[in-house]
Parts: C-alpha cells; sequence; structure tokens
C-alpha cells in the first residue's frame, strides 16, 4: 500500500484483542539475559573460522611509503596478512560502496592499513603488532573553526541545505529585540555495546556476512558493489544487534575486510573490532558551530529566525550534520533562513548518529530562546507558545499532529515548573546551586519502502519474515504485537524472523522510522493475509473479525487453523506518498530538569528530570518508555560529559576508549520520568504511530544546560558543560 | 598480547624468586590493569606469576595499635572492612570513589599502588611517550593534558597517578612491606613509594625488579574528621581531576592539625608539609585555608587544558577545609 492518503479506521484501532499499547515484556529478552540470542561474533557456521585484527594507522594524513609484514608473516598462527598490495579486487569509492586497504593514501588517524589474520585471535592481534609501517606524513586540518574558511555548500540531504522565507537580514536588523548567538558542540561518539563484528563466509561466489547491522537492504547493495558481485551473491545476517545508533547505519570495514579475507584464505573469518578500535576506524558525530539569531517584537514574537550550521566531514564525503533543519518547522516567524555548510576535516568519516541534526541542533536553538526569553523577561514556556505557528511556517501545509503546547503544559503541571525562580543562582540547598529549566523536543517523522511476509500455518503460528532488524530498540516485540493483533493471536503464536536479506526487503533501523516503515509493511502483509483467510472462510473480508484465533462475520466463527490447509501465506508493503508532502510531520516533546551546581567545583548533578511526549499511537508502553530513557540519559551524556576530544597536534581523538570518553552512568542519571500524551497520527501511516528512538534525547541536553544557567548564572555556549568552564563564574570562596 | 607462560606461584618467597630469575616477568594479581595493558602491548611481559591464591588477604590489627592489610586484599573488601570504616574512614572513602563495583570486586590493595596513568598518549601504541617508549618524547606537554599533572612534573612526563587509595594511604602514612628474590624483606613509607617522572618516567614507583608488595600497614588510627571529596567529569567511573583526602582536627575555632594528600595533581600523591604546618594550631578561618593552598599549589603550572586544576584545587580545598554547618 501507498501513504497517499490518511490511514482510516482498522484494525488497529479497534484493537480487539488490546495488545497494541501493551506493555509487553520484550519477546527476545529471555534469550538475550540468557546469553542465548547469538551475535555477529558467536556464530561458528562453516567450520572452524580464522581471526582477524586490523593495524591501523598512526598518522591522520599523508602515504603509506612502505609496509614491512615480514615479522608478521613469521609470527606463531599467522596465516595472511593483507594490505593494499594483496587486496582483492574492488570497485572505487562511491557513495554506496566501501573500498578497504584501497591504496597507500591516508586519509585519517586509525584507519585501517594492513589486516593479520590467525589461528586465534591472540595471535591475530600479536601479529598486527609487528606489521611495520612507514608513512610520509602530510600536514592535515583538524579544527572546525579554522577550516570554516573553506567551507562548501554540501550537497542536500534530507533537504535543501539552505532555505530562506522573506527577507531575514532586514527583518533581523529591524527587530526591536535582538539575539545573536553562536554555540558549538563537539564530536561525539555512538558508543554502543557491542563493537563492530563480522563472521565472513564463502560459498563459491556467493558471500554470507554474519555482522551487526542497521539496514541489511542497503549493506547488501553497499557489499556487492565495494567487491563486485551481485547483490543476490551477497547475504547479510543480523538476527541481533547490540545497539547502533547510526554507527551501523553503513557497512563497515570489519565487513569488508572479513569477506576479503575470508575470500583469499578459502576459510570463514571472523574479524571484531577492538573497542578503542571503534572510534576511529567506524564513524562518529561531527562537531558543529551554529550561529543563531533571533529577532522579535516586545511581546516576544519571533519576526526573524536564522540558523546556520558549520560541519565537517572528510575529504569526498558529503554528509553533513543538519542542525539547522528542525528550526525550519519549530517556531513561527515570516523571515527565516536555515544554512549548513560542510568543511573538510582530516578526521575519520562524520555520519548519522542518534537523531542527526535535531540531537545537536536543539542544544543550541532551545538554549537560544532560553536566552531569548530572559531578555525578553518572558517565561521560557509562554515565549515559546507566542510563537506556536499554525501550520509549517516553510513548507506552508499543515502538521499532522503538533502537541508541543500540551506537552508543556502537562510536563509544567508535573514538573512544578510554577515554582521556579526566573533569577539565576538564587536557590540553594547547602553547597548546591539549584536550578531548573526546560526545552522543547522535536523529531522528524519518516517513513520508507519497506516489505513483509506473513504465513499462517495448520499448527496455528504465524510466521513473519522481514529483512528488519532489532539494534534493542524492541522492535521483535511491537512486530510481534502488531501480526498478533491484526490475525487475532496469541503473540505466543507468532514467530517473528529478522535480521536477514533472505526476508523481503525492509527498512531497517534507522532515524527512527524502523517502527513505522516495517511494521506498515507487516500491517499490509497482514491485511492481505485476512483476505485470504476470510476468503477461505466465505466471509467478507471488510468486516470480518480476528480474534481468540477465529475469524468471525455475520455471527459465525471459524478457526483459523481449519482454514489455512498447508500454509497460507502474504505479502504486503509500504511505500510512502502524498502524506509526506501534504502534512509537515514531526513527533514533539518537552523536557524538564532540575540540576545541582556545586559552588565550590562546578560539578553538575542531574535531580530530577521529566520528558513528556506526544509521537503518535504507542505500541508497547514499556519498549517506548525505555526508548525515552535512553534518549533522555544520551541528552544527560551530551550536555554533561561526551566529548571526542581532538588532538591538533596529531589528528587523533584522543579519548578513544570508554574510560575517557564519559557516557553518563547510573550514577548520573536519576530516576527520570517519562509521559507520553494520547495521540493518533492517521497521516503518518497506517499504524498511526511515529518514531520516538530519537525523540527522547532532542532537547534533552538543552534543558540540563538551562538548568545550569538558571542554577548559577553561567551561560555556557559550548558544549559539553565540563565544570572547568562554570568555574570562572561561581560564587567568590570566602577569603 | 605476546605469548607469555604462567605459574602459581606456592608461597611469597617463591614468587619473589621466581620473578628475580625470569627475565621480563610480571606478578598478576586483580588483572584489572595490567590485561588492558597487555592487550593493547603497553605492558609485555613474557611470563605471569600469578599471586591470587597466596595468603596474603587478610586484614589484621598490629601490636602498636594500627593495621596491617594482605597485598591481596580486595579493593570492596577493604572499602566494607568494619575497622576500617571506624577508624580509617578516609581510605574507605577513598576506595569507594574509585573505579567501579565490579572493578573493586578483583582489584587488590597492591596492584592499586602500581596501576599506571590514564594518560591518552601512553594508552596509544604507536605515539610518542616517554613512559611507554623511554626516549620517544612527551605528547601530552602539546597535546591534550585535561587530566595531567600541575606540580612535580618534567619535560619528559606529565602524568598523574590514578589511584584514590594511595592518595587516603598517603594521609595515613602507610607503609609498604615487600619482600625480594632474596628473602630479604623490606618496609618502604608510602612517601617514598611512588616517584615523580624526572628523566625516567618509565619509572613509576621505588620498587626492584623482582620485588613483591606483600602488606599495607597503617599506624594507629588518626584523629579528626576523616575526609575524601573527588572531583571528576561524571558522578562515577572516572579518575580524579582533583581529589583531597584529608583529615582535620578542630574545635572552638581552633584547627589543631590537618594532613593533606592530593590525587590528580601529580605523577604521585601529593602532600606538602608546608601546608599542613599552615593549618597547626590555627584559627579556624578561610585565610589559612589559603594558605594551605599557597603551600599545596607553590611552583604549580598547567599545560593548556589542565590550567584549571590550579583553580580547582584551590577551591577544593577550602570546600574540603570549611566546616559543615
Amino acid at each position: 500500500m501507498e501513504m497517499s492518503k490518511p490511514a482510516g479506521h482498522n484494525a488497529l484501532d479497534d484493537n480487539r484483542q488490546g495488545l497494541i499499547g501493551k506493555p509487553l515484556d520484550r519477546v527476545d529478552g529471555r534469550l538475550k539475559v540468557t546469553g542465548r540470542a547469538t551475535y555477529a561474533y558467536e556464530y561458528n557456521e562453516g567450520g572452524q573460522a580464522s581471526y582477524a585484527y586490523i593495524v591501523q594507522s598512526t598518522i591522520a594524513k599523508g602515504s603509506i611509503i612502505s609496509i614491512d609484514s615480514a615479522a608478521a608473516e613469521r609470527a606463531p598462527g599467522v596465516q595472511l596478512v593483507l594490505t593494499y598490495k594483496n587486496m582483492i579486487a574492488q570497485g572505487p569509492k562511491t557513495k554506496e560502496s566501501s573500498p578497504q586497504l584501497h591504496d597507500e593514501k591516508i586519509t585519517h588517524f586509525g584507519q585501517p592499513v594492513a589486516l593479520v589474520v590467525a589461528s586465534s585471535f591472540e595471535q591475530a592481534r600479536a601479529g598486527a603488532a609487528l606489521v611495520n609501517v612507514r608513512y610520509q606524513q602530510d600536514a592535515g586540518e583538524f579544527n572546525l573553526n579554522k577550516a570554516k574558511v573553506h567551507a562548501r555548500v554540501p550537497p542536500p540531504n534530507q533537504q535543501a541545505p539552505d532555505a530562506t522565507e522573506g527577507e531575514f537580514e532586514a527583518a533581523f536588523v529591524a527587530a526591536p529585540v535582538q539575539l545573536d548567538v553562536t554555540y558549538t558542540t563537539p564530536h561525539q561518539s555512538h558508543a554502543m555495546m557491542e563493537p563492530h563484528a563480522t563472521l565472513a563466509l564463502w560459498n563459491g561466489d556467493h558471500l554470507t556476512l554474519y555482522t551487526s547491522n542497521q539496514m541489511l537492504a542497503q549493506a547488501q547493495g553497499a557489499v556487492a558493489k565495494t567487491l563486485q558481485l551481485q547483490p543476490t551473491q551477497v547475504r547479510i545476517i543480523s538476527r541481533y544487534v547490540g545497539g547502533g545508533f547510526g554507527a551501523k547505519l553503513a557497512i563497515q570495514a570489519d565487513a569488508i575486510l572479513a569477506a576479503a579475507a575470508a575470500k583469499k584464505l578459502g576459510r570463514p573469518v571472523k574479524l571484531a573490532l577492538a573497542r578503542p578500535q571503534v572510534f576511529h576506524v567506524t564513524t562518529h558525530r561531527t562537531a558543529t558551530e551554529q550561529r543563531i539569531r533571533l529577532g522579535t517584537d516586545k511581546d516576544g514574537h519571533i519576526q526573524a529566525i536564522a540558523h546556520e550550521s558549520w560541519s565537517g566531514n572528510t575529504a569526498g564525503e558529503d554528509f553533513y550534520e543538519s542542525a539547522a533543519d528542525q528550526t525550519r518547522s519549530l517556531y513561527a516567524g515570516a523571515n527565516r533562513k536555515i544554512a549548513h555548510r560542510l568543511s573538510t576535516l582530516d578526521l575519520p568519516v562524520a555520519s548519522s548518529m542518534r537523531a542527526p541534526g535535531e540531537a545537536v541542533g536543539l542544544l543550541a536553538i532551545e538554549c537560544a530562546m532560553d536566552e531569548l526569553a530572559e531578555k525578553l523577561n518572558l517565561d521560557p514556556i509562554e515565549l515559546r507558545k507566542r510563537n506556536e505557528p499554525s501550520q509549517d511556517p516553510t513548507k506552508h501545509v499543515p502538521y499532522s499532529t503538533r502537541q508541543l503546547v500540551p506537552c508543556m503544559e502537562e510536563g509544567a503541571r508535573r514538573f512544578g515548573w510554577n515554582k521556579r525562580n526566573p533569577k539565576p543562582g538564587q536557590v540553594r540547598d547547602g553547597r548546591w546551586l539549584i536550578g531548573h529549566g526546560m526545552a522543547a523536543a522535536s523529531r522528524g517523522n519518516f517513513l520508507r519502502p519497506s516489505k513483509a511476509s506473513a504465513r499462517l500455518d495448520g499448527d496455528g503460528i504465524l510466521t513473519v519474515r522481514m529483512g528488519m532488524t532489532d539494534i534493542g530498540t524492541g522492535s521483535y516485540t511491537i512486530f510481534t504485537q502488531i501480526a498478533a493483533e491484526m490475525l487475532g493471536l496469541p503473540p505466543q503464536r507468532v514467530r517473528m524472523l529478522l535480521g536477514d536479506t533472505e526476508f523481503p526487503a525492509a527498512a531497517g533501523s534507522g532515524g527512527s522510522f524502523g517502527a513505522a516503515s516495517a511494521g506498515s509493511g507487516l500491517y499490509d502483509a497482514c491485511m492481505a493475509l485476512r483476505g485470504k483467510l476470510a476468503s477461505a472462510a466465505g466471509f467478507n473480508a471488510d468486516s470480518a473479525l480476528f480474534a481468540n484465533g477465529q475469524i468471525s462475520d455475520g455471527g459465525q466463527s471459524k478457526p483459523l487453523v481449519e482454514l489455512v490447509g498447508a500454509g497460507l501465506e502474504a505479502e504486503g508493503e509500504i511505500k510512502p506518498g502524498a502524506t509526506l508532502k501534504q502534512f509537515s510531520q514531526q513527533a514533539y516533546g518537552a523536557h524538564f530538569v532540575e540540576v545541582g551546581v556545586d559552588m565550590d567545583t562546578g560539578e553538575v548533578r542531574i535531580r530530577r528530570m521529566l520528558g513528556v511526549f506526544a509521537a503518535g499511537r504507542i505500541l508497547n508502553e514499556k519498549t517506548a518508555r525505555s526508548q525515552a530513557l535512553g534518549g533522555m540519559t544520551f541528552g544527560i551524556g551530551a550536555a554533561l560529559t561526551e566529548e571526542l576530544v581532538v588532538d591538533e597536534q596529531l589528528g587523533l581523538f584522543a579519548n578513544h576508549d570508554l574510560a575517557e570518553y564519559h557516557v553518563a552512568t547510573n550514577a548520573d542519571v536519576p530516576a527520570l520520568e517519562v509521559v507520553f500524551l494520547p495521540e493518533v497520527d492517521d497521516k503518518a501511516n497506517p499504524l498511526k504511530i511515529k518514531g520516538i528512538g530519537e525523540l527522547g534525547i532532542c532537547g534533552a541536553g538543552a534543558a540540563v544546560a538551562n538548568a545550569i544557567y538558571n542554577a548559577c548564572g553561567v551561560r555556557v555556549r559550548d558544549y559539553p558543560m565540563t565544570l572547568d568552564k562554570l568555574l570562572g563564574g561561581l560564587p567568590a570562596q570566602a577569603a | 598480547m605476546i605469548p607469555f607462560t604462567y605459574e602459581r606461584a606456592q608461597d611469597e618467597a617463591a614468587a619473589a624468586r621466581a620473578a628475580a630469575s625470569t627475565p621480563n616477568s610480571k606478578f598478576i594479581a586483580g588483572g584489572t590493569n595490567l590485561l588492558d595493558l597487555m592487550k593493547l602491548q603497553i605492558e609485555k611481559p613474557q611470563h605471569l606469576i600469578d599471586i591470587t591464591h597466596l595468603p596474603l588477604n587478610r586484614i589484621e590489627a598490629t601490636p602498636d595499635g594500627g593495621v596491617r592489610i594482605g597485598a591481596m586484599v580486595r579493593n570492596a573488601d577493604l572499602a566494607a572492612d568494619p575497622r576500617i570504616r571506624k577508624d580509617y574512614a578516609v581510605l574507605s572513602r577513598a576506595l569507594l570513589a574509585g573505579a567501579s563495583a565490579q572493578l573493586r570486586n578483583m582489584a587488590t590493595t597492591g596492584g592499586n599502588l602500581l596501576q599506571r596513568t590514564r594518560c591518552y598518549y601512553f594508552y596509544t601504541p604507536g605515539l610518542p611517550c616517554n613512559k611507554r617508549e623511554p626516549g620517544s618524547g612527551c605528547s601530552a606537554l602539546q597535546g591534550f593534558n585535561r587530566m595531567h599533572a600541575i606540580v612535580g612534573a618534567s619535560e619528559a612526563c606529565i602524568a598523574t597517578h590514578p589511584s584514590d587509595m594511595a592518595v587516603a594511604m598517603r594521609v595515613l602514612d602507610a607503609q609498604v612491606e615487600t619482600i625480594n628474590g632474596q628473602g630479604q624483606r623490606r618496609i618502604i613509607p608510602i612517601a617514598d613509594f611512588h616517584r615523580l617522572p624526572g628523566n625516567t618516567p618509565q619509572q613509576d614507583n621505588t620498587l626492584q625488579s623482582g620485588e613483591l608488595i606483600t602488606a599495607v600497614t597503617l599506624p594507629p588510627p588518626v584523629k579528626g574528621e576523616h575526609i575524601y571529596r573527588k572531583v571528576r567529569d561524571r558522578a562515577s567511573y572516572a579518575f580524579a581531576l582533583v581529589s583531597v583526602a584529608a583529615i582535620v582536627e578542630r574545635s572552638g575555632g581552633q584547627i589543631h592539625s590537618a594532613r593533606l594528600a592530593f590525587g590528580g595533581l601529580a605523577h604521585k600523591p601529593w602532600r606538602v608539609n608546608a601546608a599542613e604546618q599552615a593549618l597547626r594550631d590555627t584559627p579556624d578561618r578561610p585565610a589559612a585555608y589559603h594558605h594551605a593552598a599557597d603551600a599545596v599549589l607553590q611552583g604549580a603550572v598547567g599545560y593548556g587544558h589542565n590550567d584549571f586544576k590550579i583553580t580547582l584545587a584551590r577551591r577544593t580545598l577550602n570546600a574540603v577545609l570549611t566546616p559543615t554547618a
């Protein structure tokens, strides 16, 4: 089906079995906590595998003069040392391909320059240390601010990089109240639990990769292009993925190098990245510099709004951080300017990380709004209400749904926002300075083409197949709920098979579109199967009801198992359609935070945090809440600690391990409160849901930053807000 | 990790003997630091001597009223010991401020003293680091040095010692007991145990080759309030930017005595006699705290990213010394 018009009333609205929205435990939960969910590196298909370990560049830019691998080749157990000189044939570097060990050129620190394969992991790692590489080193550019002068207009990402409405410059200059601020955000790392890993296996000229990947169809294409195969020669299996957050959207070096080594050796090869390797071998979120200008009348109505963002990437990469995109639709204002520029940095490849664009864009715009509210002597919620648009101010179409104001109001009520002292530095608890902050959340909603098949057999088991992934979000569970509700079966009767390119191609997990896209494909397959069952029963498909394993119509009921014969199967598909253009689609929310700032040391601790979200229908209260909690936790990390620090002499991320790249720990995260407002979005997809995987991070960090300002009166515009940036503004100690 | 051989020592003398007679050998206890370093080939022992089953896991009273802590006592057990909690609270607090619960369950008293620096460049083989590769240079001097030393550093090395426990041990005047390959035992005052980097930053401490830590002894309890204040970038599982171990005895508006040791400032736990003198029998006022801070930070110098530590150390000390209302 195509989403060419709003979805009508359907079986999920009826929810006869009550499965939709139910906080069902994860169907794969027991497998995971008992260690029986098999992750990529744990497969042993194809017999005894060899183990591979990557040798990384120790310079950031230049070229390889020589590689001496003799010692490594003589080392115990070593079977192969792969370099650019003996790498298998690969296609050229394109948007879709990802050649490795391609030539002598070094484009970033930590780039793979060789692969050592041995009988054991330990032998491969020991052998890797014996590979001696000599380099010719070139000067590189590692500083975004310095690289800005050479920034270019990048090709379109989701949307065109630039947009204007009205006459921004003139309106801004004329505005009675003006704010012109620049915020910076650092490079960040996904830091998912499972590092990238692959088992590669050849059968003739057919390649199977057990790997950890978010979007299998894309991966299949990329591997085929890179290794000059047909997509049908490549099978990707990712049944369980230990977190991705964007780091596993594209195929990475582990997959290509394992495939190459397996081909050379004629045996299966396993390759996992060691944790410190993940930071340089794979992708990260780029740093940004964001200039925001807001011009209002004396009452705070925005007349001019500009959001300009600079980000960086490796030469030849077009991905930019679309940090200003949400500002297109977030607030009203007739005169607008959105601009994105991309600079070349000699750092590892930058790409998507949880809520690309919004996650760091809202860190800037939502703090700027806080600054503006103070300037206007307005409550931050009131300022936002005064700039609530009646329709999308850039696309000039209605919003599919937009409950930003109800989210703020419900949040304010629950949080006790009216007790906040708007004047910074006034509230104390012992040696803690207490502050309260809020920020809006907004995340674009997407729908991607996605296919599914559903088959009911005589044993009463419904088997669903989708080339979809569950990256820890709960996909297995919500698809089970959808399928069970649609066919009127208990969830235990659904066998959900994901993570294999042999299955109908699905959207994959990314951009928060997984549940909506694959779920809608599944919905369509279930509708088709309902039609076949109704027909077998001699019932009218439109009026037939499915519940408790029965189909019923006109007072008659028949058990489904009696209708399927040797099995009934149907396929389904969702295609995005006109509603994407006809309606401006975002999920919304509001974050509220209470922080303490230690008045002696500047240490910041979150004391309370509340997120209120409106994101369409909620499929599973429990997994949805977990997504929000995870996003809010990411937001705390982004505000307070997370930064890949660039050594600008050597061009590396200095803190490339989890001891020094500081994600929030349990002790940094208090009990978080999550509330979902009732909502259905019939313009988004037939499920009437919206993506929620990324909504929680959007605005969360800005609410923390605004609370810090309210606590101590220090406005930091350079994330993360580590204590050294607050020290200078803290109260003087007694002399 | 390079291939290595392994043995289980039969007793402490045999362990030390084996270490002295086997080139390039190391003791292994909790392994919480050594194994990580071996995987990265920052440590490359060819032989490991496992001491985990030796009877060095007791906490016992000493005749002079102190406590003797076996080298194998786990950090978690030491922190939870009732006598340590009651009489040496600064030590218990420092231990609990360190690492994570999982690491504290494995890490040992002797091993904790031997932790190596967490300098980013020490941890990145292939880049210059005088501590890892003597003579190769110091990448941190011009590089990212947020966690680095502001006192006692050298041109060769500006690394800090990462231990919290050692800072508390320093303020308690602990003594390190050892045995060497000849069976000779000696006692090293904690003040002399860790070194400043000088021109030989590869040597973290004054242990001789093959010398095994058997115990750490604490003198009789020190009267006063026991404080451990650790300032770090996140609430758990982060190394100290600045930490202060303090034992302060005060009454009636007077400080009678104060002992102070600092973590995060230097290549070893930092203790300055002049700072403690400035607080001896002195009016309990901020001016005295500042005098103490002046003494601690005399000659302090930042290297860019860690400049803030000078202010932070002063403010943290002030906070530690300010009586709680």
